[in-house]
């Protein structure tokens, strides 16, 4: 809409016409305290905290139901306005209970720092105070009623932002409370989105509550490591007994895509890191066949060494590695190098959950082609394939909640079954559950409503996820391009499951790839590896079935269980020197030979790629004793076995260095084409072998697609990963299809993590009651 | 869902309600009669009631709650076969409304909200139910009693007895009943 001008407090604004006015002075920097309104969500006008003075107004007016016009004249703050504002906070304290030392919400309370402001210090409302208890609705959710100021902004967010409509307004006038649709219990998708925008201490947190005061934290904003969605997650830290606590998880700065939301894994589900089963010491196989616990230099002589032995009488390829759908991409690159540049190795594989590799291979030559969730978040239309976002991809169903709310985005559905999200949908097309090869031809028909609905979309994003493989990625993707050259024309996203899934399938977690999907057989840049093994490796499952012929001498698994999870045959591993570094005693690190503690995601610093190639930074927030970042653990491995570590991570003056016998090229006679590198993108060499971002800086220098926006990067924005930059390139030779085996996460499931995650089974067994008691109804 | 097989109200009010949810541009227009005529027939909104017209106007229970929770006039609990409604707002109070409410509870031997033992009465005291010319008044269900003296209290419990088909010693069958024996034993 066009502009208008018109004056707040004596300044001239402009903004478009129709914008609230408590939105245009925000972004002027003049504050209006609300209590009722939230951006995004529907206006209520309930709490007049807002209210200002318009010219020619007889009576105050709400900021946040104005709409800004030509030539209005607003006083934001002036004595007669704070009288007002004073008096509404009198009145909301005339019921609230003064229990402000011992609330969680103490130092972050919106009515706290108003009181503050505004100073209705006294009341002069002398009756006794309704106090009623306080309830319990769910592990997650619990309501303090007195301390209620009826904002709705609780109801609102449940209902139009999560779209589960758990909460209502009950009674009314001094009796009214917030009830959750179980009457005294809350059957809902517990994702605390509620909690967090109460701006008083009315709904706290079952996994916060009276553990600490606000500022006793320190707060970092990292990733969540649940699902592949990359929410920024702010961590509440404490320093208890030495260790760094995580107290609290929400996104309180905003920051990344998600904005405020989060869901019950990236909120409840931090517990794992303090589970009891947490590994806290490296463990060595003795004598007797028994696992014990060994200190961090014997474990890694022990393992060093047998490596180390095994690579020589045996060869790199009778050693296997298998890699970590939750570990960072500079661990994922390291453990790949380390793979095949000290142990000689391209059996390198991980549980793949969606073929990022058919996509690659898809999408080769044509950049620009993906779609980054704020692609997504600003989409005009979408086409979703298959899957559930609303239990596997909370923040992909949010984003498209709130695409088709705000924005009036399009949305279309083709699913083999009902999902949730056909609430928001402008069509859907059912298909049978193996039919969805045939979406392409249904469309190009076009001739139902659904078909012609899609096709007349100018600009399209289409979003898929493991229902597609190999040749099915290929085609689906074929068709999308047909739509023209325009970048907009269309975009895909394809949908894995873990939070770096689509980092280690771009770190080159394979054995028939480099990162970036490069060819082993076909290295380019990537042939400035030391003794690269020229042919591919073995996958994950080959690898399992040469140690049941006894062809593989060793097997070095990080962050993974495939004895647990992919239903590898333990029985296979008994000749063969298991490795494992991992947080818990899996299935598969309960047959090593030597057992090393890794660190989780919250504990260590890096970078990772959602699911949508937004690559994001990683900060160490939690401190554990006794455990090291996977990260360390390779790098140490690699020195105990002698390996040179400046050509496994290029740190100090002059990193990796290049064979001096090139004459041709750029960087013809360069000795090291690592220091050139640094030296041309203005970046100083890194002074530590355990520095993440010295192999960032490899990472971008030698990964096609991995060109990354530095600034934005540091400063804690989620920046672009290219998949299109294979350019040209027959990106694999190998057809993965096979080897997909999705997670099917639930909403609170988190593959291993989830096991130990008390919170989350907490969550579960609560929501499965509620399940069974409305079937039994 | 059709009206006949699966309601709990009965055909005359079902086939009401089939009509009502038809006649407004959103069907939750229909909700507040529905909830007072299922309270007429029922007697309160119970669970099932209020799942029935969730279910009829396409809303979440909770909604139904919401909204119901709101009035005053409904109620989640069984009252007494007549509701007796005693005004106590300004007119009738000026004109003796309190005597009145006073003289209900010493002949019920219930305040309010209570309701006698046989479950022939329930008491409440309200606000003003718009005969304030004829202050003080009450409502008995749906009928109304007006220039009330507390002595013409007892004459009008007699009368509604005599309606429930009771006695008014207080030892009727219901009573027993509700007492635990049944009354041929
Ligand atoms: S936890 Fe989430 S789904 Fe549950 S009531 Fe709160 S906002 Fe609604
Ligand atoms: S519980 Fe919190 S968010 Fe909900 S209405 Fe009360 S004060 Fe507002
Ligand atoms: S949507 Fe995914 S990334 Fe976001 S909080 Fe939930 S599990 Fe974590
Ligand atoms: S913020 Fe405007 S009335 Fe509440
Ligand atoms: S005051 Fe009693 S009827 Fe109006």
């Amino acid at each position: 809409m066009a502009d208008v001008t018109f004056t707040v407090d004596g300044k001239k604004l402009t903004a478009p016409a129709g914008t609230l006015l408590i939105d245009a002075c925000r972004k002027a920097g003049i504050e209006i305290p609300a209590f009722c309104y939230y951006p995004g969500l529907s206006l209520q006008a309930a709490c007049r905290m807002c209210v200002v003075r318009q010219e020619k107004v007889p009576k105050l007016q709400t900021a946040c139901t104005t709409q800004v016009a030509e030539g209005q004249v607003f006083i934001t703050e002036s004595p007669e306005i704070a009288e007002a504002r004073k008096g509404t906070i009198e009145l909301l304290l005339g019921n609230h209970p003064l229990d402000c030392p011992v609330c969680d919400a103490g130092g972050e309370c919106e009515l706290q720092d108003m009181t503050f402001k505004y100073g209705a210090g006294e009341s002069l409302y002398a009756e006794a105070k309704q106090h009623r208890e306080e309830q319990q609705w769910s592990p997650a959710v619990f309501y303090d009623r007195p301390r209620c100021i009826l904002c709705y902004r609780c109801t609102r967010m449940c209902g139009e932002g999560m779209d589960v409509w758990a909460l209502g307004v009950q009674s009314r006038g001094v009796r009214s409370v917030i009830t959750p649709n179980g009457g005294d219990r809350l059957d809902c998708e517990q994702c605390g989105m509620c909690i967090d925008v109460c701006p008083v201490g009315a709904l706290t947190s079952g996994s916060y509550r009276y553990k600490t005061r606000p500022w006793e934290m320190k707060h970092v904003s990292t990733v969540c490591t649940h699902c592949a969605d990359g929410c920024r997650v702010t961590l509440g830290v404490r320093q208890i007994d030495g260790d760094a606590v995580i107290i609290r998880s929400d996104n309180r700065d905003k920051g990344g895509i998600n904005g405020d939301f989060l869901c019950a894994k990236g909120r409840f589900g931090f517990d794992f890191v303090e589970s009891r089963e947490r590994l806290s010491t490296p463990m060595v196989r003795n004598a007797a066949g028994k696992l014990e616990p060994a200190t961090w230099a014997q474990a890694l002589a022990a393992a060093a060494s047998k490596l180390k032995e095994i690579r020589e009488t045996r060869g790199g390829a009778s050693i296997g590695v298998i890699g970590s759908n939750r570990t960072t991409n500079e661990e994922n690159y390291l453990l790949q190098k380390f793979a095949r540049t000290v142990l000689h190795t391209n059996n390198i594989d991980h549980a793949r959950s969606t073929d990022y590799a058919a996509f690659a291979r898809a999408l080769a030559g044509h950049k620009d082609k993906t779609a980054s969730l704020r692609d997504i978040a600003a989409a005009p239309a979408i086409l979703l394939v298959g899957g559930n976002p609303t239990e596997e991809h909370p923040l992909l169903a949010w984003i498209l909640r709130t695409n088709v709310r705000l924005n009036k985005a399009r949305l279309y559905i083709a699913n083999s079954q009902s999902i949730k999200l056909e609430r928001q949908a402008k069509a859907v097309q059912g298909l049978p559950p193996n039919g969805y090869k045939d979406l392409t031809s249904i469309l190009d028909r076009n001739d139902s409503d659904f078909a012609k609905a899609v096709m007349a979309e100018e600009s399209l994003v289409v979003i898929f996820g493991s229902d597609f493989r190999g040749q099915g990625v290929e085609d689906l993707v074929a068709w999308g391009l047909k739509r023209g050259p325009n970048p907009d024309s269309v975009r895909f996203a394809i949908v894995g499951d873990h939070s770096n899934s689509r980092g280690a399938a771009d770190m080159g977690l394979f054995p028939d790839l480099l990162p970036g999907y490069v060819p082993v057989t076909e290295p380019g840049a990537f042939a400035e590896y030391p003794g690269l093994p020229a042919a591919p490796g073995k996958t994950l499952p080959e690898m399992f079935a040469a140690a049941g012929k006894g062809d593989l001498g060793a097997l070095l698994v990080v962050g993974a269980n495939p004895v647990g999870k992919q239903g590898m045959d333990a029985a296979a591993l008994k000749n063969t020197f298991v490795v494992v570094q991992d947080l818990f005693l899996t299935e598969t690190a309960a047959l090593a030979d030597a057992v090393f503690p890794a660190a989780s995601l919250y504990e260590k610093a890096g970078t990772v790629t959602s699911t949508y190639g937004d690559l994001q930074l990683v900060k160490k927030a939690a401190d554990r004793a006794g455990v090291k970042p996977d990260f360390e653990i390779l790098v140490r491995l690699a020195e105990e076995m002698g390996a040179d570590v400046k050509a496994l991570v290029p740190f100090g003056k002059g990193g990796v260095s290049a064979d001096l016998g090139q004459s041709r090229g750029a960087q013809a006679g360069e000795a090291d084409r690592h220091a050139v590198w640094l030296a041309a993108q203005g970046l100083e060499p890194r002074l530590s072998p355990l520095d993440p971002l010295a192999v960032l800086d490899e990472i971008e220098r030698l990964v096609p697609g991995y060109t990354l926006d530095r600034i934005n990067l540091l400063s804690g924005n989620d920046v672009r990963t290219e998949l299109g930059a294979a350019q040209g390139r027959s990106a694999s030779s190998s057809d993965g299809a096979g080897l997909i085996v999705p997670a099917h996460d639930s909403l609170f499931t988190s593959a291993t993590l989830g096991r130990y995650s008390f919170a989350l089974k907490d969550l579960e067994r609560h929501q499965t009651q509620a399940v069974t008691e409305s079937a039994a109804d | 869902m059709s009206s006949e097989t699966m309601s709990i109200f009965s055909p005359r009010l079902a086939a009401r309600f089939d009509a009502l949810v038809a006649k407004y541009p959103v069907k939750r227009s229909a909700l507040v009669p529905m909830l007072l005529y299922a309270q007429d027939e029922i007697g309160y909104l119970s669970d099932a009631v209020i799942a029935e017209v969730a279910e009829r106007i396409g809303i979440t229970e909770l909604d139904v709650r919401n909204v119901a929770t709101y009035y005053s006039m409904l109620r989640f609990k069984p009252a007494g076969k007549y509701n007796i409604q005693v005004c106590t707002n300004i007119s009738c109070m000026l004109r003796g409304g309190y005597d009145i409410l006073d003289r209900f509870q010493k002949e019920l031997g219930v305040g309010h909200k209570g309701i006698t033992s046989d479950g022939v009465f329930s008491l409440e005291e309200v606000e003003c139910i718009g005969a304030c010319c004829w202050a003080p008044a009450i409502q008995v269900n749906y009928d109304f009693h007006d220039e009330l003296k507390p002595e013409l209290v007892p004459g009008i419990l007699e009368g509604y007895r005599a309606k429930a088909g009771f006695p008014g010693d207080g030892s009727t069958s219901l009573g027993r009943k509700a007492e635990g024996k049944a009354p041929h034993a």
